[in-house]
């Protein structure tokens, strides 16, 4: 079951790789890479946040083993999105790119939210979990602020043009999904599955 | 480019009957590798809507270095809210919009106000192409064959009076042709201004084709404005209603974010938007792909030998 999520959570790349070499990037391949890893980010993101409601609900904890890889590729993603936006974007000029971080809001954001996801990243190991214990777990509920911190990213980003349909579903998802957090709710989803 | 290149160019265009058979193999050899269910996902289609002939005649002034932008793309990438905000929308979706009939009202501070009727209009002053570069303020850029002719040549037609100095420009808004109007994402309908002497500039297209064919749909059909040394939002698509006025028009965009988009809006690499620099633009359909390499984005989109006397010791950054 690992294998074939993890499988299937390459595809969205292949399908990137598979659509350049096929000129399929459409007008502007640049806008097109940049925004679909963004998605993926996000929606690996979401995903990731779900693990846990879903274990609450369905009384099965096998959703916890599938938490930590999804976690991992939005953490993959997020490192592509902002590999392509520093590379054929800015050309690796990190001087451009802490110009644009101070100065730019939904720039700032973006930062910001893959900052965070690295110590999330580099702990994600049975090894780090064990040495850090109680701290482990305050530490990782720092994807909380990330997925607050990514949905901002993505608001400001299509606030100039007032175009925030799609948006505004994720971040209702987000909400939802955080909400789940909130203890009073935790215990009627973990409630309704003792029934 | 030579203007012979020119005409074969417009003939180069895929028939429409290569290009899906084309995108059949890609699909089938996607589902080969992926499944069925994942092949339109791994192939993505763009449509383009029948236009019919415009004759043109060239004019050698305006006819820039840079290799044309294809038609695929010109028609293929676009930015119409009235049909969505995905670039892809206004394509699939502007068949619903009826052309004709049409007619243009011109109103306001004019001797002679006016209602016109589309075929009248494509036949009040002689059909030019000229080729302009148009610069989208997301930041990327296209090259283009219009078809059409000064707007200088239809206001001088009502003879605006001395009291009018600016232009409005009132575009199409109906719900049952327009899909994107559920949107409030603008007020509707779109409107765009321009000052008198901007509208009078020779530069200032008031277009009915592209690549030697009326407008399609997704273009802005059946008459549009293009004002090249400006960011793209102030070329008005679909227009209705021309209204001379002694105060500056309230514009669609300034409306939303006055902090973004100016009302003069012209191409400048000194003023930055605020959420990206207006330094460098992507050429659309760059065979480089991703590699692309940015342009430098010219003051007044390259135009400024012929527009920059209008803005003589006026603060740019300030009049943005």
């Amino acid at each position: 079951m690992k294998a074939l999520i993890f499988l299937l959570a390459l595809l969205p790349l292949e399908r990137l790789i598979w659509l350049g070499f096929t000129d399929g990037l459409g007008a502007n391949p640049m806008e097109f890479i940049t925004r679909s890893t963004g998605t993926w980010t996000l929606v690996f993101l979401c995903l990731t946040l779900a693990m846990t409601p879903l274990r609450l609900i369905s009384n099965l904890t096998i959703w916890i083993r599938y938490r930590r890889m999804l976690g991992l590729f939005s953490f993959f993603y997020a490192c592509i999105h902002f590999g392509i936006w520093l590379w054929l974007d800015l050309d690796f000029d990190l001087a451009e790119m802490w110009k644009d971080v101070v100065k730019r809001p939904f720039i700032t954001m973006g930062f910001i939210s893959l900052v965070l996801l690295v110590p999330l990243a580099f702990t994600s190991t049975h090894w780090a979990q064990k040495r850090l214990r109680r701290h482990w777990v305050q530490l990782h509920r720092l994807i909380y602020l990330i997925a607050c911190t990514a949905i901002l990213h993505y608001w400001w980003h299509k606030a100039g043009k007032n175009d925030l349909d799609t948006v505004s579903i994720y971040a209702a998802i987000v909400f939802l999904l955080l909400c789940c957090r909130i203890p009073y709710i935790r215990n009627i989803l973990s409630r309704r599955s003792s029934i | 480019m030579r203007l012979n290149d020119q005409k074969q160019l417009s003939q180069e265009v895929t028939p429409k009957a290569v290009f899906e058979s084309r995108r059949e193999l890609i699909k089938s050899a996607a589902a080969g590798a992926f499944g069925v269910a994942l092949a339109p996902w791994f192939s993505r289609d763009a449509l383009a809507s029948s236009s019919q002939k415009l004759i043109a005649t060239p004019n050698p002034n305006f006819v820039p270095k840079e290799e044309l932008t294809s038609y695929k793309y010109v028609t293929g990438y676009n930015n119409f809210y009235e049909f969505g905000t995905d670039k892809a929308d206004p394509a699939a979706y502007a068949e619903s919009l009826q052309t004709r009939p049409w007619t243009v009202t011109i109103e306001g501070l004019v001797k002679k106000p006016m209602t016109i009727d589309i075929d009248a209009l494509l036949k009040l002053a002689p059909m030019e192409e000229r080729i302009y570069r148009m610069r989208c303020v997301e930041g990327w850029s296209m090259v283009i064959p219009w078809d059409g002719y000064s707007l200088s040549k239809l206001l001088n037609q009502v003879q605006p009076l001395g009291s009018a100095k600016y232009v409005e420009f009132v575009t199409l808004a109906d719900r049952k042709q327009m899909p994107g109007l559920k949107s409030q994402i603008i007020e509707w309908p779109y409107r765009e201004g321009l000052r008198l002497d901007e509208a009078m500039n020779p530069l200032t297209l008031l277009t009915f084709g592209l690549y030697g064919e009326t407008l399609p749909k997704q273009n802005g059909a059946p008459v549009r404005l293009v004002v090249p040394w400006k960011y793209g939002f102030k070329s008005a698509k679909s227009i209705v209603k021309i209204r001379l006025t002694e105060e500056m028009p309230k514009t669609s965009w300034s409306q939303f974010d006055a902090r973004e988009y100016g009302f003069y809006s012209n191409v400048n690499p000194m003023v930055d938007h605020p959420r990206w620099s207006q330094a460098t633009e992507r050429r659309i359909g760059d065979p480089k792909g991703v590699f692309a390499p940015k342009i430098k984005t010219q003051m007044f989109n390259g135009y400024g030998d012929q527009v920059a006397s209008m803005y003589t010791g006026m603060d740019l950054k300030k009049f943005y």
